[in-house]
């Protein structure tokens, strides 16, 4: 579980500063603010467009397309189960079920005490060790019921 | 020199606890009191043996795998640390596996022998021999050189490479890039992955090449953002590199100049579509460019852009070692070369096997692959990622050559073969694969963005049986349009897991079987 900053402009201005020099900065901008604050605030929008002399809807088109930028904070935990085809011929699909039973709450939720969030992933690339899964940035191959059970533990410390 | 052991720093091997392993045999050292260097090899991409645990032996590597974490005692009691063979989990001489022994390594020759940071070792098993050979040569006989060798895209569209470079090489411009699509979205693969964490510098001096050779003095390598260790690794790699005089000016104290960086993804599967990957790249939403312009002439910031993807420009340094006509010695027919072929999915023995065209994809699945992890009969495989159509049993005979594989209105794509056994439902992946489009479309098109959402929900009708011929016929219907309307393959190629599913297995639609065709 990642510690993440509380929203500070002055921070988000640091960031961008960082940046700003890069050729096409506007994705390793979004990237880092997401990785400073957990997901990417409305906030950060406007900042970043007068930084980059773009429009806000041009910044704001780029934060929506991409399934990876959060508009708002995930839960403590992410859990990320592969939904893409090789692991669904290993049974994705029923230790995804199984999943959303463990943690009462189905995919592309967030638990009601913020704890967990639970959210499809198309491929990791570790599909010849398929089912596979991502929680908080760790990789788990080889998943079966006992090691889902392991992760919703996980989530509980 | 201290014995060395190997612990594979690689994404499958620590998905399944090699951090843990290495931890582990490290302290198991300390306890007894040991000195061995552990190697944070990467892996061989013999992955259902992943974590494979090597050891020096004067006969050479001695394997253990897979190994879990609580192996470790039991190894170490089995003199693990002698290379001793007694153990269940000992496969031997690592270089004498079937799997590996049976392989043509020519792209991926040094993945999981080296530390992937060592430039020394890259350098011993044959690193910058190519790129020496192009500054020798001369940018336009290092061109020719690649055309020669018949290397076509390996990103899916196959396209001759060499021809790429003689159009970016013959742009007039002051600017041209190298850019790497290390995007890699196809289910089943991860061959990219593998060069990235397994063998980095071979991607360096590949683009390093293709830019002397085009005139291109920068590079970009977009990476997806599912593989953050692939990124860590090319960016030490990086560094490395230009600490070496590798990369920036006069690089291998030639007058040539040339410099890359990493970029990340953000989980768009379309990104991996050459111009939507160039708008990401300048900081755009992922929109699938109209072409013409190629990027050839107008690509990245409109400049002319060499896009290639990873396992293209990984190949180009063996080809310029060995020469041209070395690789294309190799293949059949137009496919020239070699394949780095990926068995995935429900599969005994997956992972990567890199070999000349021409091999069947029935070889391919029960010889090499073993047949199904279940231990049930083989249905389908699904060849080329999402948007490759499934091929059924009888069409095993099918060799894994471009042109074989449109004959059957099948694609190779990026080399991955998906595994399925006979408990999967075909009208349940055809949704899937309508999903999918429907998912990951950029939006510019109708027949795409609305036909998948359409095509799910036709598609659900006849799995709930309801009006089933007049919905057989319009989803039929459907994937003609998408076929016929689409920008690019996204919506265009669709409908070929769709119709493949529907042709070879109609049961699974609720139809009358066709009459069984000819035994394999
Ligand atoms: C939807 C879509 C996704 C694609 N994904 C990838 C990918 O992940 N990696 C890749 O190299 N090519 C991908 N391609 C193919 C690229 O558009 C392009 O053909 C390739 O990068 C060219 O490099 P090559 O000639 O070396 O194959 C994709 C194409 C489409 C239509
Ligand atoms: S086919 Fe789909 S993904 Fe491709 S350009 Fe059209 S809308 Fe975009
Ligand atoms: S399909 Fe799940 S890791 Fe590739």
């Amino acid at each position: 579980m990642a510690g993440y900053e509380p929203w500070s402009e002055i921070r988000a201005q640091e960031i961008i500063t960082a940046h700003r020099h890069m050729d096409g900065a506007t994705m390793p901008i979004l990237h880092a603010v997401q990785e400073a604050f957990g997901f990417v605030p409305d906030l950060v929008v406007p900042l970043i467009a007068e930084n980059l002399n773009l429009s806000r809807a041009e910044v704001h088109g780029v934060v929506t397309f991409y399934h990876d930028f959060r508009r708002e904070p995930a839960g403590r935990h992410v859990i990320k189960l592969c939904a893409a085809e090789a692991c669904q011929s290993m049974g994705a699909d029923k230790l995804t079920r199984y999943a959303e039973e463990r943690l009462g709450i189905e995919m592309g939720e967030t638990s009601a005490d913020g704890r967990v969030t639970l959210e499809p992933i198309y491929c990791l690339g570790l599909c010849a060790c398929a089912p596979s899964a991502m929680i908080d940035g760790r990789l788990v191959g080889r998943l079966d019921e006992e090691t889902i059970d392991e992760l919703v533990a996980e989530t509980n410390r | 020199m201290s014995t060395r052991l190997y612990v594979p720093n690689d994404a499958t091997a620590i998905a399944c606890g090699a951090d843990r392993v290495a931890r582990k045999l490290n302290d198991a050292l300390a306890a007894r009191g040991q000195s061995m260097d552990i190697v944070r090899n990467g892996s061989r991409g013999l992955f259902w043996l992943e974590p494979l645990v090597e050891i020096d032996t004067p006969a050479g590597r001695v394997g253990y795998g897979p190994v879990k974490p609580s192996d470790v005692d039991s190894l170490v009691e089995a003199g693990l640390f002698e290379g001793k063979t007694d153990h269940p989990l000992c496969v031997g001489l690592v270089e004498e596996i079937p799997y590996l022994k049976k392989q043509t390594r020519l792209t991926f020759a040094r993945c999981g022998i080296i530390d992937p940071l060592s430039l020394i070792e890259y350098k011993n098993l044959g690193g910058y021999r190519g790129l020496a050979k192009a500054i020798e040569i001369g940018p336009s006989a290092t061109v020719e050189q690649v055309f020669e060798s018949g290397l076509r895209g390996r990103g899916g569209a196959g396209f001759p490479t060499g021809i790429k470079w003689r159009t970016v090489a013959a742009a007039p411009a002051d600017q041209r890039y190298i850019v790497c699509n290390a995007d890699e979205g196809d289910s089943g693969t991860f061959a990219d992955r593998l060069i990235m964490e397994a063998d980095p510098f071979c991607l360096i001096e590949g683009m390093t090449i293709a830019g002397l050779a085009v005139g291109a003095t920068k590079g970009f390598v977009y990476c997806r953002s599912e593989y953050p260790l692939s990124l860590e690794v090319m960016n030490k790699a990086i560094e490395i590199a230009r600490a070496n005089g590798l990369l920036g000016k006069n690089v291998l104290g030639s007058q040539y100049d040339f410099d890359m960086e990493m970029r990340m993804g953000a989980g768009a599967y379309v990104c991996g579509e050459e111009t939507a990957l160039l708008d990401s790249l300048e900081g755009k939403r992922g929109v699938v460019r109209a072409k013409p312009p190629l990027p050839a002439h107008k690509g990245l910031f409109g400049q002319p852009t060499v896009i290639n993807n990873l396992i293209s420009l990984a190949t180009v340094p063996v080809i310029l070692d060995k020469g041209g006509a070395f690789y294309r010695d190799f293949g059949m027919g137009r496919s020239r070369g070699t394949m780095p072929i990926q068995i995935a999915g429900n599969v005994k023995y997956g992972g990567i096997f890199e070999t000349a065209f021409g091999i069947s994809l029935g070889e391919l699945v029960n010889d090499i692959g073993g047949g199904t992890a279940s231990g049930r009969p083989v249905r389908a495989v699904q060849a080329g990622g999402p948007l490759g159509a499934y091929l059924p049993v009888h069409q095993f005979d099918t060799p894994f050559d471009y042109e074989a594989f449109a004959a059957k209105d099948a694609l190779i794509g990026h080399g991955g073969i998906v595994v399925f056994d006979d408990t999967v439902d075909m009208a349940h992946m055809a949704r899937f694969a309508m999903e999918f489009c429907s998912h990951e479309s950029c939006g510019k098109c109708t027949p795409c963005r609305i036909g998948s959402t359409r095509g799910v929900e036709t598609l659900d009708k006849i799995i709930a049986g309801t009006k089933r011929d007049a919905n057989l016929a319009i989803l039929t219907d459907l994937c003609q349009t998408m076929k016929l309307g689409s920008l690019c393959a996204l919506g265009g190629f669709t409908p070929y897991p769709v119709l493949s599913a529907l042709t070879h297995f109609p049961e699974d639609f609720g139809a009358t079987p066709k009459l069984p065709v000819a035994a394999e």
